[in-house]
């Protein structure tokens, strides 16, 4: 699979790793921003309220 | 990019192995892919760890901080005036700042102003106790919905609850851990610590009277009357809700307080916060 991506990167190798290395901050921005604060809130360990 | 080989490529080897070579090169492929699907999932599960351990602390306290500027109470900027004063210099509280006058407080609920219902997630006030810092201030928020108060906002009001000052239980709950974690020390609060809640018209000094660790379904932590549902209050009182241990949800630590006084806002403050007052 990463084997397939990196194959399919265009450009020298220098140009292949930034592009590898911004591709990866902006998934790792995604997963922050977006899916971990949604996917936590469904998640039973964080719980601070009295509740029936 | 399985390549099915025809089958006299593999003519040179031994004719029993002919058949197996294509069908190994697929199984191998494909191991190769789960192994990579597996690494990235446990690479995700530990960055879910990292975010949630310390970027929600990061993410939430800037949420926080804003909210607090928000208010625009007087008395919080300056408290927050005073603070940086005292970081830039190393010195401890170099301003000199005005009490609250002895005539000025009123020690009984009676007249204190009390807050309307708000919307949701709207910060209607500021926490501050003494015992976790003299520079602790935290926003209170309307709710307690994780996703929309809780996480982002700190503290949050239980809706069903009395406004502060007001005769019951105004109660508040809060992340012990994470997310800006307004109540990680809620274990250090000792009987007679102030908890001092800001409003834009006052000051609501609570003292707190008792603490205890209870199953998560204890709704009585949060009546009118502490521990007794069902009887009409007669007393102001104030009840903090976190989780406990840190790091769990299975109980929650409960914080209890009483009104000790109230006094509007804009004659200084109560010396409860001032340190050295």
């Amino acid at each position: 699979m990463y084997a397939w991506i990196w194959r399919h990167l265009p450009g020298p190798v220098w140009a292949r790793a930034t592009i590898a290395v911004l591709a990866l901050a902006i998934v790792v921005l995604v997963l922050f921003e977006w899916v971990f604060p949604e996917v936590s809130a469904l998640l039973p360990f964080q719980e601070q309220t009295v509740n029936d | 990019m399985t390549v099915h080989l025809p089958p006299d490529v593999g003519s040179r080897t031994p004719p029993e192995a002919r058949p197996e070579r294509p069908v190994r090169r697929v199984v191998d492929r494909g191991m190769v892919v789960v192994g990579e699907i597996l690494i990235t999932a446990g690479v995700i599960l530990g960055l879910f760890v990292v975010w949630q351990l310390f970027y929600t602390d990061v993410q939430s306290g800037r949420i926080q901080s804003a909210a607090l500027d928000e208010l625009e109470f007087p008395e919080t900027a300056r408290v927050e005036a005073s603070d940086n004063a005292s970081t830039d210099t190393g010195v401890e509280t170099p301003e000199v700042v005005e009490l609250i006058p002895e005539d000025a407080k009123v020690y009984s609920p009676e007249g204190a102003p009390v807050l309307g219902e708000l919307a949701e997630a709207t910060t209607f006030g500021a926490l501050h106790v003494p015992r976790w810092g003299y520079d602790y201030v935290k926003p209170i928020s309307e709710g307690t919905n994780r996703a929309r108060v809780l996480d982002p906002l700190g503290i949050g009001h239980y809706s069903e609850t009395v406004m502060p000052g007001a005769v019951g239980n105004f109660s508040v709950a809060g992340h012990r851990t994470t997310y800006g974690k307004p109540f990680t020390d809620i274990d250090q609060l000792q009987e007679g610590d102030a908890l001092v809640v800001q409003t834009e018209s006052a000051w609501y000094v609570y003292r707190v009277t008792d603490s205890e660790i209870v199953a998560p379904s204890y709704m009585a932590a949060i009546a009118p009357t502490p521990g007794e549902p069902g009887v009409a209050p007669t007393a102001a009182s104030i009840t903090l809700t976190t989780c406990h241990p840190r790091y769990s949800a299975a109980q929650r630590y409960i914080v209890y307080g009483e009104l000790e006084y109230w006094a509007p806002t804009g004659q200084g403050y109560p010396s409860e916060i001032v340190e050295g007052a």
